[in-house]
C-alpha cells in the first residue's frame, strides 16, 4: 500500500516536471532570437533581424525582407504581427530589434518607455473610405468631412440624405483596437466616436472589403494597400479630394498616417541597413506599386 | 532478481507510464483553467471593476493601455451567445431526435450500415467550411428571401451552429436510445403497444438523460463555436433586437480583438476574463451532463464524481 502511494507520488512528479520542462522551452526560445548581431563586417551583412507588431505594415515589412535577403542571404529576418501595442511593448523591453506601430509610441507606452524609442518613419498609409458600387451609381461620389462623420456616428442613415438613391446605409468597420479604426476615427471623423452599435466589425480589411462588396448601401473603410488589385468596391472623395498617393503628398487628403518601424535606441548595423534599404528611393517604387507612400515624398510633414 | 526485473517491465513500468498519461492531462486542465483565472482576474483586481458590471453591463469599451478606465460590460456578448445557441438547440433538437430515433427503431439495419456513417462524416467537417458555406449561401439566401439589406444575422448564426450541432446531438442520442434494454420493448410490445407507443411512452423516457447529455454535449459545442459564428453573425456591439439583428458572441469578440490588443492592457485583459468565462460555463455543462447521466442506473455515481471533480 504505501510503495503504491510512493509510485503515484513520483508520477506526478515527473508529469509536473514535464509539463513544467514544455513551458519553460517556450519562454527561452523567445528570448533567444533577439541575439546574433555586431558580429559583421562591411563585406557581408549576416546576423538577424526580429520585428513584431502592426498587421497593416507587416505585409510590407516582409516584402522588403525578401528582396533585402536577395541581397543579403546571411541575415535571417523573422517578422511577426501581433498589434501595433504588441510590437511597441516588445521592442520597449528588447525582445525584438524592430517594433512596428500605426500609432505613435507614446499613444500605448508610458513617456519614460517611449522616450527610449527611436522613430523610423518608413511609409505613409492612406486610409479611403469605400463604398458599395451601388452607392456610386446612386450618386455619391464625393463626401464632405461632416457627412461622413455624420454617417459613421450613426446620425444619417440613409443615403437619400447625401444625395443618393433611398437606401438605408450600412456601416462596416474594424474592432476598436485595430491601427485601422483609429487612424479613420482621427483624421476623417474628426475624433468623433463610431457608432459602434450600428455598424458591423471585420476582423481584417480583407473580410471587410468583401463585406461592403456584397452588401448594398454599404460603407468602410481601408488602407490603399487593399484597392490596388480589388476594383469592386468604389473610394469615395472627401471634400472633393480623391483619396489617392498623389492627393497624400501634396497635403489635399487628409486621412493619412505614418507607419513607425521603432528601435531601442541606435540600432545595429544590420538593423540599421534593413531600415535603410526600406526607406531607399529603390525599394520606393516598389512600396508605391503596392499602395503604400513614400515617406520622403510628403509636402507636409505633419497633419 | 531476475523475476523482479521481468515483474517490472511487464506491470509498474507500463502502469507508470500509463498513470502519467493520465496525471498528464488532469495537470493540463488545472494549468490552464489557473492560467485563465491568473489572467482574467486582472479585470477585477488590476483594473477594478465589479464581476456585476462584467456580467451584467451592455457597455463595453475597455481601452487598449495599461492604465485603463474602459467599461467591459459583457452583457451583450452572453446574449448574443445564448440567443444563437438558444437558436441553434430549437432548430437542430427536433432533427437530430428524429434521426437518432429513425436510425435505432425504425430502420435499424439501414441506420447502421448507412445513416451512422453519413452522420459521422457530417461531424467531421471543421467549422471553417460550415462558416464558409453559411457566408456564401445562406446570408445572401435570407437577404433575399426577408427582402434584408442585411443577411448577417444570428438567424445566420443559428442556422449555421443547427447544422454543425446536428451530428453530435444524433450520434449520442441514438447511443443512449439503443442502449436501451430489450426487455422494455419486449414488455411493451407485450402489452399491446404500438411502435409509436413503444418509442414514445418507453423508450424516449428510458434514454431521456442520456438525450439530455447529447442535447448539453451539442450546446457545448455551439457555445464555444468562434469561426463560423464570426463570419455569418455580423459582429456588431449592439444588443440584438429579433433574429435578423446582428451582434456578437463571447467567442466572435476574443477572436476580432485578440490579434490588436497590447498585452496587460485593460482591452486583453478583459478578453482573458472572457476566455474565463467561456471556461466556467464549459464547466456547467459538464457538470450538467454528469449530473444528468448520474440519473442512470447504469452508472454508478461514486465514478462519476470522481470524473467531474477530474474534469475541474
Amino acid at each position: 500500500m504505501r510503495k503504491q502511494s510512493l509510485k503515484k507520488a513520483a508520477a506526478l512528479a515527473i508529469s509536473v516536471m514535464c509539463m513544467a520542462g514544455v513551458f519553460t522551452g517556450c519562454g527561452n526560445n523567445k528570448s533567444n532570437t533577439s541575439s546574433g548581431d555586431n558580429a559583421n563586417t562591411d563585406a557581408k551583412l549576416t546576423g538577424s533581424i526580429t520585428a513584431a507588431g502592426s498587421s497593416a505594415l507587416k505585409p510590407l515589412v516582409d516584402d522588403a525582407a525578401d528582396l533585402f535577403n536577395e541581397k543579403h542571404p546571411d541575415v535571417n529576418i523573422t517578422i511577426d504581427a501581433g498589434g501595433s501595442g504588441e510590437g511597441l511593448k516588445q521592442v520597449a523591453e528588447g525582445t525584438v530589434n524592430i517594433g512596428n506601430s500605426d500609432v505613435e509610441a507614446a499613444e500605448k507606452l508610458d513617456a519614460s518607455k517611449a522616450s527610449q524609442l527611436v522613430d523610423h518613419k518608413v511609409c505613409v498609409v492612406t486610409m479611403a473610405p469605400i463604398v458599395n458600387k451601388d452607392v456610386t451609381a446612386g450618386g455619391v461620389k464625393n463626401l464632405t468631412k461632416q457627412q461622413l462623420t455624420d454617417i459613421f456616428t450613426g446620425k444619417i442613415t440613409n443615403w437619400k440624405e447625401v444625395g443618393g438613391a433611398d437606401e438605408s446605409i450600412v456601416l462596416i468597420t474594424r474592432p476598436e483596437s485595430s491601427g485601422t479604426r483609429a487612424t479613420f476615427k482621427k483624421y476623417a471623423l474628426g475624433g468623433a466616436t463610431e457608432a459602434s452599435n450600428k455598424s458591423m466589425e471585420t476582423d481584417d480589411s480583407g473580410v471587410l472589403l468583401q463585406n461592403v462588396k456584397t452588401t448594398k448601401g454599404a460603407i468602410g473603410y481601408v488602407a490603399l494597400s487593399y484597392l490596388t488589385k480589388d476594383a469592386s468596391v468604389d473610394t469615395v472623395s472627401l471634400d472633393g479630394v480623391a483619396p489617392t498617393l498623389e492627393n497624400t503628398y501634396s497635403g489635399k487628403y487628409p486621412v493619412w498616417t505614418y507607419e513607425h518601424m521603432y528601435t531601442k535606441g541606435t540600432p545595429n548595423e544590420t538593423t540599421q541597413k534593413f531600415l535603410d534599404y526600406i526607406m531607399s528611393d529603390e525599394y520606393g517604387k516598389k512600396m508605391e506599386s503596392l499602395g503604400y507612400g513614400v515617406s520622403s515624398k510628403m509636402q507636409v510633414k505633419e497633419h | 532478481m531476475n523475476s523482479k526485473k521481468g515483474m517490472f517491465a511487464k506491470e509498474y513500468l507500463w502502469r507508470t507510464i500509463v498513470t502519467l498519461c493520465g496525471l498528464s492531462v488532469i495537470v493540463l486542465t488545472l494549468v490552464i483553467g489557473g492560467f485563465l483565472v491568473y489572467k482574467g482576474s486582472g479585470t477585477f483586481f488590476k483594473f477594478h471593476h465589479t464581476i456585476g458590471e462584467f456580467l451584467f453591463s451592455p457597455d463595453w469599451a475597455p481601452i487598449d493601455n495599461m492604465e485603463g478606465g474602459g467599461s467591459v460590460g459583457t452583457l451583450i456578448f452572453i446574449v448574443g451567445s445564448l440567443s444563437t445557441c438558444g437558436l441553434a438547440l430549437l432548430i437542430a433538437t427536433p432533427f437530430a431526435l428524429g434521426s437518432a430515433i429513425f436510425m435505432t427503431e425504425i430502420a435499424p439495419s439501414f441506420g447502421e450500415k448507412f445513416y451512422r456513417p453519413v452522420i459521422q462524416i457530417f461531424a467531421g467537417i471543421p467549422s471553417v467550411v460550415y462558416g464558409w458555406a453559411g457566408l456564401t449561401v445562406l446570408v445572401p439566401a435570407i437577404r433575399n428571401v426577408f427582402h434584408r439589406q442585411v443577411g448577417h444575422s444570428i438567424l445566420a448564426a443559428g442556422l449555421v451552429l443547427a447544422i454543425m450541432i446536428f451530428p453530435t446531438i444524433t450520434s449520442v442520442s441514438a447511443d443512449a436510445i439503443r442502449s436501451v434494454p430489450k426487455d422494455y420493448r419486449m414488455g411493451a410490445y407485450g402489452m399491446g403497444s404500438t411502435r409509436w407507443q413503444t418509442i414514445y411512452k418507453i423508450v424516449l423516457p428510458a434514454s431521456a438523460s442520456g438525450i439530455f447529455s447529447a442535447i448539453i454535449l451539442g450546446l457545448a459545442r455551439a457555445f464555444g463555436e468562434a469561426l463560423a459564428v464570426a463570419m455569418v453573425i455580423g459582429q456588431t456591439t449592439a444588443l440584438p433586437t429579433s433574429i435578423f439583428s446582428t451582434t456578437k458572441s463571447l467567442t466572435t469578440e476574443i477572436t476580432a480583438q485578440m490579434g490588436n490588443a497590447m498585452e496587460g492592457g485593460e482591452t486583453k485583459t478583459a478578453l482573458w476574463t472572457l476566455a474565463l468565462l467561456l471556461f466556467l460555463i464549459s464547466l456547467l455543462f459538464i457538470f450538467l451532463i454528469h449530473y444528468f447521466s448520474r440519473k442512470k442506473p447504469e452508472t454508478s455515481g461514486k465514478h462519476t464524481k470522481k470524473a467531474v471533480k477530474g474534469g475541474m
